[in-house]
């Protein structure tokens, strides 16, 4: 058995004990398999009125009711919980790109870059991701909501870029990588092929909890308009339409996409927890 | 020490400079004034909508380096500038911060305190009943948007006075207006309006700190000074405080600063659901009214407060860490 095989079953192994997570795991991909395989066998689509049965509570008809228009919740939720997906999906991973690849080139190349990178990462940091999206929101509005993603992956990174910046500067000082620099390999090609690799376990468990925060900040801007645009549909913006019926006998049109966001966020910051406590190479857990 | 301070300052006055004329300029590119005027009915002659424009240094047509000038040597002189629909900026901003203020103090204290005092306890009782719970339940307070708190606890707060069959707490506004103000009747009355809101801040609070709290706790109570502290014969809840506690509130610093803008940004999602009219509902007004002067004030008001809050930071960083007093 070679060491790589043995550590990723160790990795699985550790992974499994934690229960929460196993759980976490399995409501996330439950959610998923809901959110684009659902409709398919769903009998009302997410623009479909159904003008017989307007503002009508859950029945089997209408599984999660529907609203005053006579749009079916279930349709009009699943909708939004696959943008949300989505967006929690490819922001994370943009964001953490930045990340590695900012953090990795001012640790490694110091100097200019270094003192470029530390200033962005402070300036962004003074200004609050929320105002200055909802400030840019009417320049997106009529644009794709990827553009929106790429503005909510803008203000996700500097923390963990500050983070990979130290951890590059301990490891630019190692032999694996003083070897590779010797023989001639570029620089570039060092810090994608030797030093963040060698961080992978960091970067999955930020690009994990990554996603459940983009998730939150989606839905805060689209709480107020700021967020995903209509004809677009997201758990932000089916909140932003019904928090006001929450208090009615016609709840359900909010709680539902609400519980189903909380339980969505919850799913994945414990799949984050448990990959932390399996990547971690000091733990002592399932070492057996 | 002092050295430290002033340049810390310098520093943190610097990045408000830039991050206020950032905001001027993105705001001022991004929101579109003149499209206000367009949809009135009869539509105004562009002459009128150019020179009301003008007269409230919102012309798309003036360069925007000149209207950031004019700008700036309003701020410079303590002038805001006027909002879209007229009135003073200085006016608004004056009243809301008040709102605001009266809004977020309660809410955001106990809450740092109640995070701070339990992540500790947490700490010291590792893996004790406690313990478990506090994490559990900080861990799912933190999956929930503050947007659904709010709205759960204004319901909880509307059934509450259903089961006991009178006002107990209100779920919108500040006050019950004709009551006079420092009146035991109208004391009582503002407090019934901000129990909900500040549950809100205070369980927010709670569950960000008290993680972070109880990491940085578990760092300390390993080390040797707190045991050498208690083999001299301090009493345990002595070396605790005095020796763990204070060592492991030097990282929270940190925190606390970068906590407050948030604070402001959880502040817009309840003022919105509570109906509280403060700083945060007036930015998201101003950004739906294309007011450029007031979402510029307002991304100076927020800089300005992230500044004082990592000065404040910093100070308590200088007080608590002897190593950087000394250097």
């Amino acid at each position: 058995m070679t060491s790589r095989q043995s550590r990723s079953r160790l990795v699985v192994r550790r992974f499994i004990r934690r229960r929460l997570a196993v759980l976490g795991l399995f409501i996330v991909v439950m959610f998923f398999a809901f959110a684009y395989l659902g409709p398919a066998f769903y009998k009302w689509k997410f623009d479909k009125l159904d003008f017989t049965s307007l503002l009508e509570g859950p029945s089997g008809n209408h599984w999660f009711g529907t609203t005053q228009n006579g749009f079916d919740m279930f349709a009009l939720t699943m909708r939004g919980l696959q943008k949300s997906l989505i967006i929690g999906l490819v922001g994370a991973v943009i964001s953490t790109a930045i990340a590695a690849v900012a953090g990795a080139a001012a640790g490694y190349f110091s100097g200019w870059t270094d003192r470029a990178v530390i200033t962005l990462i402070d300036l962004l940091l003074v200004l609050p991701g929320f105002l200055i999206i909802a400030i840019l929101s009417p320049v997106f509005e009529g644009h794709t909501w990827l553009v929106f993603v790429l503005l909510l992956a803008a203000f996700q990174w500097m923390i963990t870029a500050r983070v990979i910046r130290s951890m590059t500067l301990s490891m630019k000082e190692r032999e694996f990588v003083h070897a590779a620099r010797f023989m001639g390999v570029s620089d570039w090609k060092i810090i994608l092929r030797h030093i963040l690799p060698n961080m992978s376990s960091f970067l999955i468990i930020d690009a994990t909890i990554n996603v459940s925060s983009l998730i939150l900040a989606e839905v805060g801007l689209s709480f107020f308009g700021f967020g995903v645009q209509p004809p677009d549909i997201s758990l932000g913006t089916l909140i932003n339409d019904h928090w006001q019926s929450a208090s009615t006998a016609n709840g359900y049109q909010f709680y539902f996409p609400a519980v189903l966001l909380v339980l969505l966020v919850l799913s994945v910051n414990l799949v984050g927890d448990g990959l932390r406590d399996a990547l971690d190479p000091n733990a002592k857990v399932g070492e057996q | 020490m002092g050295k430290f301070l002033v340049q810390r300052f310098a520093y943190l006055v610097v990045l408000v400079v830039i991050a206020t004329s950032s905001t001027y300029f993105l705001a001022a590119a991004a929101l579109n004034p003149r499209s206000n005027f367009e949809g009135r009915n009869p539509p105004p002659s562009p002459e009128v909508v150019d020179s009301l424009l003008d007269s409230l240094n919102l012309n798309d047509k003036t360069p925007i380096t000149e209207r950031f000038e004019r700008w700036v040597r309003g701020v410079t002189a303590w002038n805001l500038g006027d909002a879209i629909d007229g009135g003073s900026i200085n006016d608004e901003m004056r009243r809301r911060m008040g709102v605001s203020l009266r809004l977020l103090l309660i809410g955001s204290i106990l809450g740092s305190l109640a995070g701070v005092a339990a992540g500790a306890y947490g700490a010291v009782r590792q893996y004790g009943f406690s313990d478990h719970a506090m994490t559990f339940v900080s861990f799912c307070l933190l999956s929930i948007p503050t947007v659904v708190l709010s709205v759960f606890l204004a319901n909880s707060g509307a059934s509450l006075n259903n089961a006991v069959g009178q006002r107990v707490v209100y779920n919108t506004g500040e006050y019950t207006p004709g009551l006079a103000e420092w009146s035991g009747a109208g004391i009582t009355d503002r407090l019934q309006h901000l129990v909900l809101p500040s549950l809100v801040l205070i369980l927010q609070g709670f569950a960000f700190y008290s993680r972070y709290q109880r990491n940085s706790m578990l760092d300390v109570l390993g080390s040797d000074f707190v045991r050498t502290a208690q083999a001299k014969g301090l009493r345990r809840s002595r070396a605790l405080i005095k020796h763990a506690l204070r060592t492991a509130l030097i990282p929270m610093g940190t925190f606390f600063a970068y906590e407050f803008a948030l604070i402001f940004i959880g502040s817009i999602f309840v003022e919105k659901i509570f109906s509280w009219h403060g700083m945060g509902e007036w930015f998201v007004q101003s950004i739906q009214k294309n007011d450029v002067n007031a979402t510029a004030a307002i991304g100076m008001f927020v800089a300005i407060l992230v500044l004082i809050a990592g000065f404040l930071s910093d100070v308590v960083t200088v007080t608590l860490d002897p190593r950087i007093r000394r250097s």
